[in-house]
């Protein structure tokens, strides 16, 4: 037997997974409440505690783990024009794992930099100016961000001709940099990998120990990414397989936590339909957005102000009384899990909300234009209509019975044929919760982990 | 020495994308960067790209006759972006039906275009043109 044990710190539950390597199985799985406030190892043994006895014992060839506890990876991103450099900065940090804070373009103002100074960001990440473009403002940007009180390491992404300047005036202002390749360096050119890369070295070599997590490196490996990191390269194995291990193909990921609903797509979103023209920043072709308004616990309150009872109300069976005190109740005691029958309805109606409107902000749509040769259709972000796969993960998809309904609910609809979401594409779930874990895997374990994850994502039909 | 900047695109709801090409290649070939906006750029799309690119010039093509409703308040929303100075030129079929060209040209230049140009006129008169006028400014 060959044992892997998989942990994700989260940022209400820390979880485990006991996976056997060479069986390509999932043993045990078990949970226990996030003590990152106190000692990060507490909750921890709490949860290997409430292992099967033999596993508690088992020596583990590998004990990989990620981290979203502690507010997860918080970011701050800068550019010059929002459209642009700061919109590209902004789906890097994404798409790098990062709960993104704000995002500031053109010159920061006095107000903006104190607000950036109070937000304490993980990391700064400073972009502006293509290649050889405008050097003026990332250059002052740089003069301000020296000046200020921030501690937190600073990434330099803009424009390559004025990169060693702003990286010595922020160096001479005692600021920790660092330098990578220019994030947007041509208009409408989106290169993120090696910013994401540097995020990721920057969160193992020193996030970790700045959020009291490094306690937790004494029992694993290391903690490799933040958890959305994981899911994403989940989502990617999953899509582009590997060695003669063939992937699914284009796919969408529907991750709804407590305080937020991420959606990942893998797969370019290329225009379909014939004569529409695609505009606007390029779309990566794995990509991440979160949306922090939707959560079903911390957001709990959110929903009922964004969607309405009315809405809430149409995707439950039960009558649901006194909504908003419930609401209010959940969104402050988070780690409550759902109980009775009715429990788990309310969760289901504010899934279904928070899942609808995150797909609808991730998937691309369409603008008609009328001109003098008659209408033209304009798309801007994905389309992902074409799309064949979409899977479920987070502990509404394991708890509850009717999953997969949940995802139908995102699905493409004939009033609205501007929002290209999925039309029809085989709905999963992740019913086993080892999405992370296969993420964590895919580095060392690339095909089996890909096997394990096919095996156990559960089939709707 | 660093190559002059261009932002180049079609402005509007135009389609017209093949004079565009013919554009982008002839300045590339002429020793400028060209940041090629495409088709169904707005006013807006070349102001941002010429922020962030710090271009010299921005070229607009307008190929459906709508350019005189389309670039109006080009000039006002570069000043407003703080770009307010740079060389800004604008051609193809300007405007609807057969009208003296004479007259055309003075109506975009009082909107603040520093060149006008008819269907007709050729990529290597644009080039000449934005040459010696680059080379103005810069002795300015």
């Amino acid at each position: 037997m060959s044992l892997a044990l998989l942990i994700d710190f989260g940022s209400t539950f820390t979880k485990i997974l006991a996976v056997d390597l060479a069986a390509e199985e999932i043993l045990a799985y078990a949970q226990s409440c996030t003590t990152v406030e106190t000692d990060i190892m507490v909750g921890l043994r709490r949860a290997l505690d409430l292992l099967p006895a033999h596993l508690k014992t088992a020596s583990y060839e590998c004990r990989l783990s990620s981290s979203s506890a502690a507010g997860g990876l918080g970011m701050i991103t800068i550019g010059l024009i929002p459209e642009l450099s700061a919109e590209a900065a902004r789906r890097a940090a994404l798409g790098a794992g990062a709960k993104v804070l704000t995002v500031y373009s053109f010159r920061l103002s006095a107000r903006e930099l104190e607000e950036l100074e109070a937000l304490k960001p993980d990391i700064v990440l400073l972009a502006g100016g293509t290649d050889g473009g405008n050097e003026e403002v990332i250059l002052d940007n740089a003069r301000l961000l020296a000046a200020s009180r921030i501690r937190c390491p600073i990434l330099i992404a803009g424009n390559k001709a004025a990169a060693d300047e702003v990286q010595s005036i922020l160096c001479a202002g005692g600021k920790i940099t660092l330098l990578t390749d220019n994030v947007m360096p041509e208009v409408n050119v989106l290169n993120v990998e090696p910013v994401r890369e540097r995020i990721r070295r920057v969160f193992i070599e020193r996030i970790i120990a700045a959020k009291g997590l490094k306690r937790a490196e004494e029992f694993v490996e290391g903690i490799l990414m933040p958890t959305p990191t994981a899911v994403l390269r989940a989502a990617q194995l999953l899509s582009q397989g590997v060695g003669s291990e063939k992937g699914l193909g284009d796919l969408v990921v529907m991750d709804i936590g407590g305080a937020t609903t991420d959606v990942h797509s893998i797969g370019a979103g290329n225009p379909i339909q014939a004569g529409v023209v695609r505009k606007g920043l390029p779309e990566p072709l794995a990509k991440r957005t979160v949306e922090g308004d939707l959560g079903l616990r911390y957001n709990a309150g959110t929903i009922l102000k964004l969607c309405g009872e009315e809405q809430i109300l149409r995707h439950a069976r039960f009558l649901q009384k006194d909504l908003a005190p419930r609401l209010e109740k959940l969104s402050q005691c988070v780690e409550v899990l759902p109980q009775t029958a009715e429990d788990h309805d309310l969760d289901f109606a504010l899934a279904s909300c928070a899942a609808r409107m995150a797909m609808e902000r991730h998937a691309g749509s369409i603008e008609a234009l009328w001109g003098p040769q008659g209408q033209y259709h304009i798309q801007y972000g994905k389309d992902l209509t074409g799309i064949e796969h979409l899977i479920g993960t987070g502990g509404i998809f394991i708890y509850h019975r009717q999953a997969g309904d949940l995802l139908r609910k995102t699905l493409f609809s004939p009033e609205e044929p501007f929002s290209l979401r999925p039309k029809n594409p085989t709905l999963y779930t992740d019913a086993r919760y080892c999405l992370y874990a296969v993420g964590l895997l895919a580095e060392r374990y690339s095909e089996p982990a890909l096997r394990i994850a096919k095996k156990y994502l559960k089939k709707w039909d | 020495m660093k190559r002059p900047a261009v932002v180049l695109g079609v402005l509007g709801v135009d389609a017209h994308v093949v004079g565009n090409k013919i554009m982008a290649h002839a300045l590339e070939s002429a020793g400028f960067t060209v940041v090629n906006i495409g088709t169904f750029s707005t006013q807006q799309d070349f102001i941002r790209a010429a922020i962030e690119t710090a271009a010299n010039a921005i070229l607009v093509g307008s190929l459906c006759g709508h350019g005189e409703m389309e670039c109006r308040g080009f000039r006002e929303s570069c000043i407003e972006a703080g770009i307010g100075g740079i060389h800004l030129v604008v051609g193809g079929n300007l405007v609807v039906g057969k009208q003296n060209w004479e007259e055309v040209e003075k109506r975009f230049l009082q909107m603040g275009f520093n060149r006008a140009y008819p269907p007709s006129i050729s990529p290597r008169q644009v080039i000449e043109d934005l040459k010696n006028d680059l080379a103005k400014r810069k002795d300015a």
